[in-house]
């Protein structure tokens, strides 16, 4: 959803029907899992 | 959007992820929770001992603590809110008539315990009741990796009261307890004798900060850790990511590499503390009216208080660094510790105490110590008396 | 517990999640362990999980887009090595 987001390396932005040489797309990674330990937070003894 | 941009069918076996350019997750929790990940609940302030630093000048129990009936319906509201883990202690929560009884309950209604005591009240048949339990972890107070040092913060006896209750959960194979140290200048060079003392037992051991909270503060200036031994502890502690500090020591961050955590003051946001009373805290470490959020006992009990009171909420917005703005290094140790700043007399938009870089230092002499805040005191008659050293 | 994204997963039993602004808190009450899920797209994959026969036929149920899929998964394996998702 967010094109600007995405780093197009090595895929030429050809039409769907010209056979792709390089499949190989750059994509920012999202880091969606975080864990702390549940003693990590300032404030509890 | 144009349809070039997407391939026709998913081919995410032919994607490469580049690194992850994300805000921290921080910031999200400096902003606060409809819920407390975890709390710190001090269930009396009547204690058998009577350490010389007590972070709520524990001693003598008070008459308006809250009944077992109060202390249900808080334990209730925590399971409303989904609060996972708390964590339990006082004075010495266990010299309360009810004190398993409220235990059980909490593991009951899906809050999670950790109880911190001084071991006075685990002999060999608690340790297996213990053992038994599923949900909770115990947490035993030391202050010394011997009797002389120990004994001298914590009173004649303490060092083996703490080491038999070891020994008792040891034997009883109660797996994970914890050992607790609050660091000063005279245990810092045991670290390596704490460590051994925990794998002994298989133990987790815990290290955290002295702050000059309750009775803490009349011994903070001989008792809180030297320059050097800030960063001797730090690079310990960046060496064993096993050693557990609660966060306390986010404002050794600025010294390099964070220690695990989120390194950031949890109180009112993550955390607070609820006082034998009922009342309302935004940490253990700020037992003054100053940081008093509300009541439980107010209409709307404790849920109110954590997503109402005016204090919370204040503390939820973003705090500017003050008089830290043209350091470097706020973004690494947020300005260090509301507490520590609160009971030495020092502005709270300033630097930590014990800022690594030393701008905290001026302020701490130049303040009035005779005009620095006091918290409530709970002591008895006759706490232990400080001597310092010879 | 290696991550096999040919198996069907599902939480495990003792995870509680807890829903959040940014997504979930997950908290295992067996072995303690916390973990903060950042996408509300996560907390929904993770709750019908079990529901597939894969995850990436979770993904794909879940209206997530493709070039999503290796963050998702990676998310998925650290969740699985932390004995919050077992493989059914």
């Amino acid at each position: 959803m967010e094109p600007t987001d995405i780093q197009d390396q090595g895929t030429s932005a050809e039409a769907p029907d010209t056979p792709v040489v390089d499949t190989t797309e750059l994509v920012e990674e999202e880091l969606l899992v975080e864990e702390i330990s549940i003693d990590g937070m300032c404030g509890v003894y | 959007m144009t349809d070039l941009q997407i391939p026709p069918t998913p081919a995410p076996d032919n994607m490469v992820l580049s690194p992850v350019k994300q805000s921290g997750l921080g910031d999200q929790m400096k902003a606060g929770l409809d819920a407390p990940i975890c709390l710190t609940w001090e269930l009396t302030y009547a204690c058998n001992l009577q350490c010389v630093h007590c972070l709520s000048s524990s001693g003598r129990r008070d008459p308006r603590e809250l009944s077992t009936a109060e202390a249900e319906a808080v334990i209730d509201e925590l399971e409303r809110m989904q609060v996972f883990y708390i964590n339990i202690g006082g004075g010495e929560p266990t010299i309360r008539p009810d004190f398993w009884h409220l235990v059980q309950y909490a593991v009951d209604h899906g809050v999670g315990v950790k109880f911190s005591t001084n071991g006075s009240q685990i002999d060999a048949a608690v340790a297996e009741k213990l053992a038994g339990m599923d949900y909770v972890d115990v947490q035993i107070s030391i202050d010394g990796a011997d009797a002389a040092t120990n004994d001298e913060v914590r009173g004649e006896g303490s060092f083996a009261t703490a080491v038999q209750a070891m020994e008792h959960l040891h034997d009883a194979g109660f797996g994970e307890f914890k050992i607790s140290v609050v660091m000063t200048r005279h245990n810092i060079p045991q670290v390596d004798e704490f460590k051994a003392m925990a794998d002994q037992y298989g133990a987790q051991l815990r290290l955290t900060r002295f702050r000059p909270s309750g009775r803490g503060a009349d011994s903070w200036h001989e008792l809180h850790p030297t320059d050097q031994q800030q960063r001797d502890l730090y690079h310990w502690l960046l060496n064993r990511p096993d050693v557990l500090t609660g966060d306390s020591f986010f404002h050794l961050s600025a010294l390099g590499e964070a220690l695990p955590g989120l390194n950031l003051c949890g109180a009112g946001r993550v955390v607070c503390l609820i006082d034998p009373l009922g009342d309302v805290y935004a940490c253990p470490f700020v037992l003054h009216d100053e940081f008093l959020a509300g009541s439980v006992r107010d209409e709307g009990g404790f849920q109110k208080v954590w997503q109402e009171s005016d204090l919370f909420l204040e503390l939820r917005e973003p705090q500017s660094a003050g008089a830290c703005a043209s350091c470097g290094h706020f973004d690494a140790c947020q300005g260090g510790c509301m507490a520590a700043k609160f009971f030495t007399g020092i502005p709270l938009d300033g630097p930590d105490p014990e800022c690594v870089l030393g701008h905290g230092e001026a302020l701490v002499e130049a303040a009035d110590q005779a005009l620095r805040p006091v918290g409530q005191d709970h002591s008895r008659p006759t706490p232990v008396k400080f001597l310092g050293r010879k | 517990m290696d991550f096999d994204a040919s198996r069907p997963y599902r939480l495990h039993e003792r995870v509680a999640l807890r829903p959040e602004p940014f997504g979930a808190l997950a908290y295992h009450y067996g072995n303690r362990r916390l973990n903060f899920l950042r996408a509300p797209e996560l907390v929904t994959l993770v709750e019908t999980l079990a529901d597939h026969d894969t995850p990436r036929a979770a993904f794909d149920a879940a209206g997530i887009e493709s070039r999503r899929w290796p963050s998702f998964e990676k998310a998925l394996a650290s969740l699985a090595a932390s004995d919050f998702l077992v493989a059914t």
